[in-house]
């Protein structure tokens, strides 16, 4: 895995290590003691939930009941929980209707979360770019002050939304479809997404875009040709942590769609209160819910660091 | 609309283009055209919808066509009046429409709303009932006991920076692995709350087989009950989502460290200073703003905190751990009635807005006063 690939780099440089080695004396041995453990005993507390939920989705009852925690030395791994959602090897050609209900739900999961970045990300670029580069007005209103208004509606809870938009939403017959989720999902990182943004366009140097305007290009010229292409790292950054949010919301899915639109934090949801001891389905969903997002969370997590990051440390 | 001034000293100069009259009457006549369109296929459904007359459309759905023509026609017809200046309030105009059309114009609605009796499964229909909504809110003793809950959660944002802050320090440390820690650490962060809550709530603290609820017993607690008396629940809560949401502080907080300037820290240490001298002294103030913008970021978020407490305790036992949103979302799933629900959450809205403008002006002087007293 890239964890352990990149250990390599991370180990200390031999000068360092060997001035350490000299001036190691108890307490600083005790205190790098304290300090690795404090580190596994976190790592344990951020891993075991998940560790716990990948096994227990290939337990039979009788794991379940007696609390196994080890494959191969407690229990006989089973794919019982996979069976039940139909993704096991022995029923993955067969027909099955939780699997379908399934995959129409991780469709539109994926759907709905890169639909609603990609449409943030390319609103959100294009007022980050205006409000760092030009001065606007609008009444009493300048850039600090429309700049604000974008990131204040950050403060703005979903309840507020969620019940107007459930009567606009079925008056404009957007209820329980994609479309209507998408929208609501931009407008939930695109305060996020501006703010980013604003903060990227910074770094470009503007004596390149001063350059490029005195060969000829426009305001949009510059921004398509030189900008953009410049800051696809910030823009990477930005779309997978807005990726990540619409992916794991759940409140406005649970409110504005019953069917057609239905995401898996919803289908997850509704499956906990009814399935009762069936533990290992319910493991099975939620570790294939949580799987896309953890793999992300492995590989890119430079990229939401970045993103989390942006702005908020001057 | 928007309009782009002369620039001061952020933009670049407008090349002084001449635009012809003709150009901009033209787009002065576009931008009416449109707006006339709108506002007519507004009435008209208007009418329509109050039964003023027979025909109309069967749904909303062309006035929010009209609407997007309407933000098509703006664009076009600020650029032909304004040349140069136009195309630059292009860029911000597609946000700022797309916010006042899904956040201003529906939170408006929303006070409409909030004034009715509406319930969707009433047959009555909706009718004005004045104030009697804020009468029923203000003797609502769920709606303040869920209020007063949120309390104890923002309070809990404060451990959950103590613990944060810890956690970067280790991982600023010198460490091996520091990139393996980094990711595990992240990773609860990046799991859906609802996932969480059955992973967490419903499995692993899980009375009878859950691990928690056997390490428990293991440690001598007889009957391990994690949601089932107030003060032991609302702790569960609290800790499910500091777990998620732990990480985000961290990386905050992460990244204010490894910004810090290292000669300070060097000559605290020359000057022999202890660690722990070295972090309240050095550390711990020059790391005050990056705190400051990660705790009231987490209170912000932590006021919509709804999923994990729908999920695992539906607000139970008694309203214990119940947020304000959770309890919204029940008033609307449970007995369909919008109109009141609305109010509680636009007087939530007043609350939180109120909350954090104080909270953000204290915040600002108090930081002010302690970087001058430096």
């Amino acid at each position: 895995m890239k964890g352990s690939a990149r250990l390599a780099t991370d180990v200390l440089t031999p000068e360092r290590s060997r001035a350490r080695h000299s001036t190691l004396g108890g307490a600083q041995v005790s205190g790098r003691v304290l300090i690795y453990g404090a580190l596994i005993l976190w790592a344990f507390i951020s891993l075991f939930p998940i560790y716990w939920t990948v096994t227990t989705s290939f337990k039979v009852a009788v794991d379940v009941t007696q609390g196994h925690l080890i494959p191969w030395l407690d229990f006989q791994p089973d794919w019982k929980g996979w069976r039940s959602l139909g993704l096991s090897p022995d029923t993955i050609f067969e027909t099955s209707t939780v699997r379908e209900e399934f995959v129409k739900r991780f469709e539109n999961s994926i759907l709905m979360s890169v639909g609603a970045s990609m449409l943030a990300i390319v609103i959100g670029s294009l007022a980050g770019y205006g409000l760092r580069r030009f001065e606007y007005k609008f009444g009493p209103w300048r850039n600090r002050d429309i700049s604000f208004f974008f990131l204040s509606q950050l403060i703005l809870p979903p309840v507020v939304l969620a019940m107007p938009f459930l009567v606009l939403y079925k008056e404009l017959a957007l209820l329980d479809t994609r479309v209507g989720l998408i929208l609501v999902y931009t407008l939930m990182v695109l305060p996020i997404v501006i703010w980013i943004m604003h903060d990227q366009f910074g770094a470009i140097p503007k004596e390149l875009e001063e350059a490029a305007r005195v060969d000829g290009l426009t305001d949009w010229g510059v921004f398509l040709r030189i900008v953009v292409p410049l800051s696809v790292p910030g823009m990477a950054a930005a779309f997978i942590l807005s990726v990540v949010l619409c992916w794991n919301e759940y409140f406005f899915a649970a409110l504005l769609t019953s069917t057609d639109a239905k995401t898996l934090p919803v289908m997850v949801a509704s499956q906990t209160g009814s399935q009762g001891i069936n533990w290992w389905s319910m493991a099975a969903l939620s570790t294939a819910a949580i799987a896309p997002l953890a793999i992300i969370g492995v590989f890119l997590e430079r990229y939401i660091v970045k993103g989390l990051t942006a702005g908020a440390v001057k | 609309m928007v309009e782009s001034s002369p620039p001061v000293d952020q933009g670049y100069e407008v090349a002084p283009h001449r635009i012809s009259a003709g150009r901009k009457s033209l787009g002065r006549a576009l931008i009416v055209l449109a707006s006339i369109i709108f506002a007519a296929l507004l009435l008209f459904q208007c009418l329509y919808a109050t039964d003023a007359i027979a025909f109309g459309f069967e749904n909303w759905r062309p006035v929010l066509y009209a609407y997007l023509l309407w933000t098509v026609a703006l664009g076009a017809g600020l650029v032909m009046i304004r040349g140069e200046r136009g195309e630059r309030a292009l860029f911000l105009l597609p946000a700022v429409l797309f916010t006042v059309a899904m956040v201003i114009f529906p939170t408006f609605f929303g006070l409409y709303i909030a004034f009715t009796n509406w319930n969707l499964s009433s047959f009555a229909g909706r009718q004005f009932n004045g104030l009697d909504n804020v009468r029923a809110l203000l003797q609502d003793p769920y709606f303040w006991n869920a209020l007063g809950n949120m309390v104890y959660y923002v309070l809990a944002v404060l451990a959950q920076y103590a613990i944060a802050f810890g956690l970067a320090l280790l991982l600023n440390a010198e460490i091996r692995a520091r990139k393996f820690f980094r990711v595990v650490f992240l990773l609860p962060f990046m799991l859906s709350p609802v996932a969480v809550s059955w992973m967490i709530g419903k499995s692993i603290m899980e009375y009878r087989f859950g691990p928690a609820a056997t390490l428990a017993r293991f440690l001598g607690w007889d009957s391990p009950a994690f949601f089932t008396s107030p003060w032991i629940a609302r702790l569960s809560i609290m800790a499910m989502d500091a777990w998620v949401s732990i990480p985000f502080v961290m990386i905050l907080l992460l990244a204010g460290l490894q910004a810090l300037p290292r000669d300070i820290l060097e000559a605290a240490k020359v000057d022999g200073a202890s660690a722990w001298q070295t972090f309240w002294r050095v550390t711990f103030p020059l790391m005050l703003p990056v705190s400051v913008t990660a705790v009231v970021l987490r209170i912000i978020f932590e006021l919509k905190l709804a999923d994990i407490v729908i999920n695992v305790t539906s607000g139970g036992p008694g309203g214990a751990t119940d947020t304000v949103s959770s309890f919204i979302y029940r008033e609307y799933r449970d007995r369909s009635n919008v109109g009141y629900g609305t109010m509680l959450a636009e007087f939530y809205l007043v609350i939180i807005i109120v909350f954090v403008t104080v909270l953000l002006s204290l915040v600002t002087r108090w930081m002010r006063r302690v970087t001058a007293s430096r």
